[in-house]
């Protein structure tokens, strides 16, 4: 009689780890097959979320059941049509769903893999593109509201209305839970890549935020999809960029704190199982013959690596081709920088001063600017710029740099040797 | 579904009336209607004429007020629009790309309300 509490609970708890690990783990699975058929992902997460509910009780009472994802889709399917049964009076339609729900319950251990369609809804072109990662966050990588409101320092609230926002868009304007078709399939694409690679450059600036990583959260979406959709070269270009730059992760704050551009990295820190798998990818893609950004920018990462120092007359010619899938005034930025390096850098500070207009209130512009000027020789100019470009940088490692470039430039950092 | 395309120009930069451009719009709405009839999703659309004919209104107070001009003091105005019966946003999104307007305004894709959910 006096264990039998403490037992119930440690049972409880051990159910309570298992269910967290599930829903954490398997959410966009679960979700993305519930969509199959409920094609509306509030009422989806919602009822996954009941079960969940129901999932805590029931487990704790009888025990674990063989397959947790199966037992929580099996009533996740019911609590969607109990609550779609009292929405609604249309009876056939709620009749057409548990019927098809019934056909799909006989193989529930075997849960196919639909996430697919669920990613290429939360990263469809007509969402806003912070709505885009909030939302394949949420519903694809199972990151809670609250965590993704931390890691875009909003509001948990906001970040909520913005997550309800989006998913009643899709439901309204007709974005559907399917692969695209061949004839969409460019742009759809190029959509999901360029938000998963969001996620992963805004982890990679911000560094490990609390206990989600948003560089793994990207790799993990890209390695995914490169597996539900093999042989796709944009899809193994963009896995092969993130690899190749996660590589150089560890070596690019150094010893002082600041950052470190390629060039001065101790490469003994590179991820060199990193750097040998995106290499490989990269040349599997190019053996497609079908270029594309990713896969350029892929190949530019992996010239900034090459042995003793970084290719730069390859890298300028790169950023040239990368300028005929993307004509925008960073690449413009970037491929002048790269042309600076690979010693043209008069006509570089040229092509970066008329990008004024575009790029003014863009910090890197700045950082580009001083740096060119200190190549051509105009030093003063240069330390203005350094100045402005330290203002605008909001991020500690990038200011000490940016210090140490500005007295390295300074009149008085020459008189001091 | 069925969806709206709505046209809004900004007229200084729509090609000018006799010019080859012009003729090439023409030609580039005449294809996309085509297309759009041959694929059987046209249900409907008209142009509008410029903003310089347009009259609005308002109530305020119970007294109606008229004023010379189009609702919006912006640059690119509605000039038509057609509605369309298509699967998804995406086919939606396809023959707003054929409209010659895209190249130098916006085409603006809203679904219709749908009065009779049960259908």
């Amino acid at each position: 009689m006096t264990t039998a509490a403490p037992q119930a609970s440690a049972s409880a708890i051990a159910v309570a780890k298992v269910l967290d690990h599930v829903m954490r783990s398997d959410r966009g699975r679960l979700l993305a097959s519930l969509l199959a058929v409920l094609r509306n992902l509030s009422l989806a997460e919602e009822a996954l979320q009941e079960a969940a509910v129901s999932a805590m009780n029931h487990w704790s009472r009888s025990g674990l059941p063989q397959s947790p994802q199966a037992w929580l889709l099996t009533v996740a399917r019911r609590k969607a049509l109990d609550r779609l049964r009292g929405a609604t009076r249309e009876n056939k339609k709620v009749h057409d769903m548990s019927y098809l729900m019934a056909q799909e319950e006989e193989d529930a251990d075997e849960i196919p893999d639909e996430r697919l369609r669920l990613i290429f809804a939360c990263c469809h072109p007509a969402l806003e593109m912070k709505s885009r990662v909030a939302l394949t966050l949420r519903a694809v990588c199972g990151v809670t509201t609250v965590e993704i409101a931390r890691l875009f320092l909003d509001q948990e609230a906001t970040m909520g209305q913005r997550l309800s926002r989006a998913k009643a868009k899709i439901a309204a304007a007709g974005i559907r839970f399917e692969v695209p078709a061949s004839e969409y399939w460019p742009m759809r694409l190029e959509a999901v890549l360029t938000t998963i690679y969001l996620i992963f450059t805004t982890g990679y600036v911000a560094g490990p935020v609390e206990e989600r990583d948003l560089c793994q959260e990207a790799e993990y979406l890209i390695r995914l999809i490169n597996r539900l959709r093999p042989e796709e070269a944009e899809i193994e270009g963009a896995l092969a960029m993130m690899l190749l730059t996660a590589a150089r992760r560890a070596a690019r704050i150094g010893q002082d704190g600041a950052s470190l551009p390629p060039t001065e990295q101790d490469r003994g820190l590179w991820d060199h199982a990193r750097i040998a798998e995106g290499r490989a990818l990269l040349q599997q893609a190019m053996q497609r013959h079908k270029p594309g950004p990713f896969q350029i920018k892929a190949a530019i990462a992996d010239c900034q690596m090459a042995d003793p120092a970084p290719d730069w007359p390859q890298i300028a010619l790169l950023y040239q081709s990368l300028l005929r899938h993307e004509p925008t005034p960073i690449v413009m930025l970037n491929a002048a920088v790269a042309a600076a390096e690979a010693g043209h850098a008069a006509e570089a500070l040229r092509v970066v001063e008329s990008l004024v207009g575009e790029l003014a209130g863009y910090q890197p512009w700045h950082a580009a600017r001083a740096a060119l000027l200190v190549m051509t020789d105009q030093k003063s100019e240069a330390c203005l710029a350094y100045k402005q470009a330290i203002d605008m940088t909001s991020h500690a490692a990038e200011a000490l740099f940016l210090q140490k470039q500005l007295i390295s430039a300074s009149p008085f950092a020459v008189r001091r040797r | 579904m069925q969806y709206m395309l709505l046209i809004y120009n900004d007229p200084s930069k729509e090609p000018a009336y006799g010019t080859p451009d012009f003729q090439k719009m023409m030609a580039e709405f005449f294809a996309a209607n085509e297309q759009m009839k041959a694929d059987g999703v046209l249900r409907g659309g008209e142009g509008l004429k410029g903003i310089e004919t347009a009259t609005s209104l308002r109530i305020k107070s119970g007294k109606v007020e008229t004023m010379d001009g189009p609702f919006a003091e912006t640059r690119e105005h509605l000039g038509g629009y057609y509605v369309i019966d298509v699967k998804d946003l995406d086919a939606a999104l396809k023959y707003a790309a054929l409209l010659p307007s895209a190249h130098f305004g916006t085409i603006e894709v809203r679904p219709l309300m749908d009065y009779n959910p049960a259908g």
